[in-house]
């Protein structure tokens, strides 16, 4: 029975809690908080309430035949996070985040965000529970990511461009630590991804395991057994951890995780620090496969998709690569494009750029099995916030 | 005897308390390191905390960030760092030198080897900021092998508990973080430092070094009454930014006289 991480919050050599002193206490207390709530039948009854209500769960799950048709070789089914409240999976987390924050007493939440999405997911939860809610965004990201940032602020969210190093996600989540550090009595601190120190990894992974909780059921109700693999994109690697627990224990189930390629690995210029054995490294506050330079600064990553541009990955992943349950593998901007088009227009679904790269994935390897296997992809968020982005490569300006 | 314990029991000798200057090794640039470290030698200064740059500082403000963006625009890693310290040392034997970063540049070059290039340079101690003592056995084995300091922060959010835990890990001296927040913020509590140093007291024997927050002679006078040293980091830092490179090491020395003369009031 898989059973990690351990009291500590390792994963096997990967986790653990690398912050500040200054730190130590308030994480003490989530940690602290967190164990007396999740089991809690009153807690867990206002989570499933509300993943019910407000976000519209459960998500369905919908077999795409005319992309599977053209594809001509395995079943492709999707299951549709893009259709939650929100339009992404980061809801479920920041829904069980700030029930949390809540019952901590804290009034303020901040937020780091790269595409916007786990930004939008935070102000929506705060806007509805009446907290105060600043998101921190890279300042590169504020630029490609800008209907996004429009719809923070409508939902009553101070947005802070981060014009610091490469003024993306990793530098955004710096400045949401600094902000944590100093105002540590009232606010609570959202991560939106599968890292940073402990508790978040576990926290953010069981928050969002939902994903894989209605799957597990949804897809024999449908076909009459489970899908042959699960795919999910992996930046810090959320819905990735969300789609793939509950078949962790399901060996015959492959689980695969889709790195951003950016450029192409051989350029360097990617976000796939699991693909290419990236060495291990400390950063943000757990331990985990880094992209690096020799003396160990961290390097500039790059993405079509401002959410898996991140040079570090979820510890959980890097202990599910190591252990040979799940594999890891990278799309290249290029083909998550193609992908992004091709599902417009076979299926009339707009998919977000990260999920584009699990989709792309599943493109590649479905022509080469038999009609009788079948991929689930997870269909993560979906790609309205993504328009500006794919008509400038196009050459049109909105 | 190591040389911090020895810079701390003369000073306690004469009843005087220390005076801790930080600067980031490669700030402004790589040359200027070595003279800025024996003009603060010069103008008072009893140990020395030299910051390894880092490209994502978490812990500290804006100052000391855009220190380590300076320095890293030099190409400034940890190996440079380490032979700044063995040019200093040809120099200055007496002075203690602690270096102070973030883990994963010692993590890129391995525990073992820095330790020994530690010890081979003339490092004393070593505070890596995102290192708690949860964290810290394995990686501080190889220190403690090569006879360097493991130096550990303690903030006013820290239980008791931990207190004790890190009394018993710390070596040379603890550091204890004075507010709440990341280095340069202002707003220094005097009177919650002097509430809460019984509770460190009682566990920790070893000399107590206070910094965040310090600014000037008023402060770090005030905050040498109620402790053993006083860091001045983000302050120095910002006067190496103000100043131009002919400037740089003359103005630092003279800021650095002027609070020695204040905590030696």
């Amino acid at each position: 029975m898989y059973n990690y991480p351990d009291a500590h919050g390792h994963f096997g050599p990967y986790g653990g809690i690398y912050v500040a002193e200054t730190l130590m206490g308030a994480l003490e207390e989530l940690n602290a908080a967190y164990e007396k709530y999740r089991n809690d039948p009153q807690f867990v009854a206002e989570f499933e309430r509300d993943l019910k209500h407000y976000v519209g769960r459960p998500s369905p799950i919908y077999h795409a035949e005319r992309l599977t048709s053209y594809l001509g070789g395995a079943q492709i089914y999707l299951k549709r996070e893009d259709l939650n409240h929100t339009g992404a999976h980061k809801i479920n987390n920041t829904i069980g985040q700030a029930l949390l924050a809540k019952r901590m007493g804290k009034q303020r939440v901040i937020a780091e965000t790269g595409a916007g999405q786990h930004g939008v997911a935070t102000a929506t939860v705060a806007a509805r529970m009446g907290m105060e809610c600043v998101v921190y965004m890279g300042a590169e990201d504020v630029q490609r990511q800008s209907p996004n940032v429009f719809r923070m602020k409508l939902l009553g969210a101070t947005v802070v461009p981060v014009h610091s190093g490469s003024k993306t996600l990793k530098d955004a989540l710096n400045e949401a630590m600094r902000d944590w550090v100093t105002n540590i009595e009232n606010t609570f601190y959202i991560i939106g991804t599968v890292a940073g120190p402990h508790p978040y990894p576990a926290m953010v992974r069981d928050f969002n395991a939902v994903v894989s909780r209605e799957s597990i059921v949804q897809m024999p109700e449908m076909i009459g057994r489970l899908p042959d693999a699960v795919i999910a994109c992996v930046g810090g690697g959320s819905n990735a951890m969300g789609a793939f627990y509950h078949y962790i224990d399901v060996p015959q189930v492959r689980l695969i995780g889709v790195e951003a390629g950016g450029y192409g690995i051989e350029t360097g210029k990617h976000a796939a620090p699991l693909t290419v054995n990236a060495p291990v490294g400390v950063l943000h506050g757990n331990k985990t496969y880094l992209m690096q330079d020799a003396d160990g600064q961290i390097i500039e990553t790059h993405s079509i998709s401002a959410g898996l541009d991140y040079p570090g990955v979820g510890p959980e992943h890097c202990w599910l690569k190591d252990s040979g349950r799940a594999e890891y593998v990278a799309i290249n901007d290029d083909e998550a494009l193609a992908a992004f088009n091709t599902l417009c227009r076979f299926e009339g679904i707009i998919p977000a750029l990260e999920s584009s790269h699990a989709l792309a994935h599943a493109m590649k390897i479905a022509p080469g099995m038999s009609k009788d296997k079948v991929l689930l992809v997870n269909l993560s968020g979906r790609g309205d916030k993504d328009i500006n982005t794919v008509a400038k490569l196009q050459g049109i300006t909105l | 005897m190591s040389r911090i314990q020895a810079t701390f029991e003369q000073l306690k000798l004469h009843q005087r308390k220390a005076l801790i200057p930080f600067i980031t090794a490669g700030d402004p640039k790589p040359q200027l390191t070595v003279p800025l470290l024996h003009e603060l030698v010069a103008a008072g200064a009893d140990v020395l905390e030299l910051g390894v740059p880092f490209s994502d500082p978490m812990a500290d403000g804006p100052t000391i960030q855009r220190a380590s963006e300076r320095a890293l625009k030099h190409h400034v890693g940890l190996h440079h760092v380490l032979d700044m310290v063995a040019e200093f040392r040809q120099k200055n034997s007496h002075t203690p030198v602690v270096l102070m970063g973030y883990g994963n540049p010692i993590e890129a070059m391995g525990w073992e080897t820095f330790a020994r290039r530690c010890a081979e340079v003339g490092v004393d101690g070593v505070l890596t900021v995102d290192f708690p003592p949860e964290e810290s056995h394995e990686a501080f084995a190889h220190l403690e092998a090569h006879g360097i300091d493991p130096i550990f922060l303690l903030a006013p959010t820290t239980r008791e508990e931990r207190v004790a835990r890190v009394a018993k890990l710390a070596r040379g001296y603890v550091y204890y973080v004075s507010l709440k927040g990341v280095t340069g913020a202002g707003n220094l509590d005097l009177t919650a430092i002097e509430q809460k140093l019984p509770q460190l007291r009682r566990h920790i024997k070893l000399p107590i070094g206070i910094g965040f927050g310090i600014r000037d002679g008023a402060t770090a006078s005030a905050v040498a009454k109620l402790c053993d040293g006083v860091v001045v980091g983000s302050r120095i830092v910002q006067e190496i930014e103000d100043s131009t490179e002919q400037e740089v090491v003359s103005n630092v020395g003279k800021l650095v006289r002027e609070l020695k003369l204040a905590i030696d009031q």
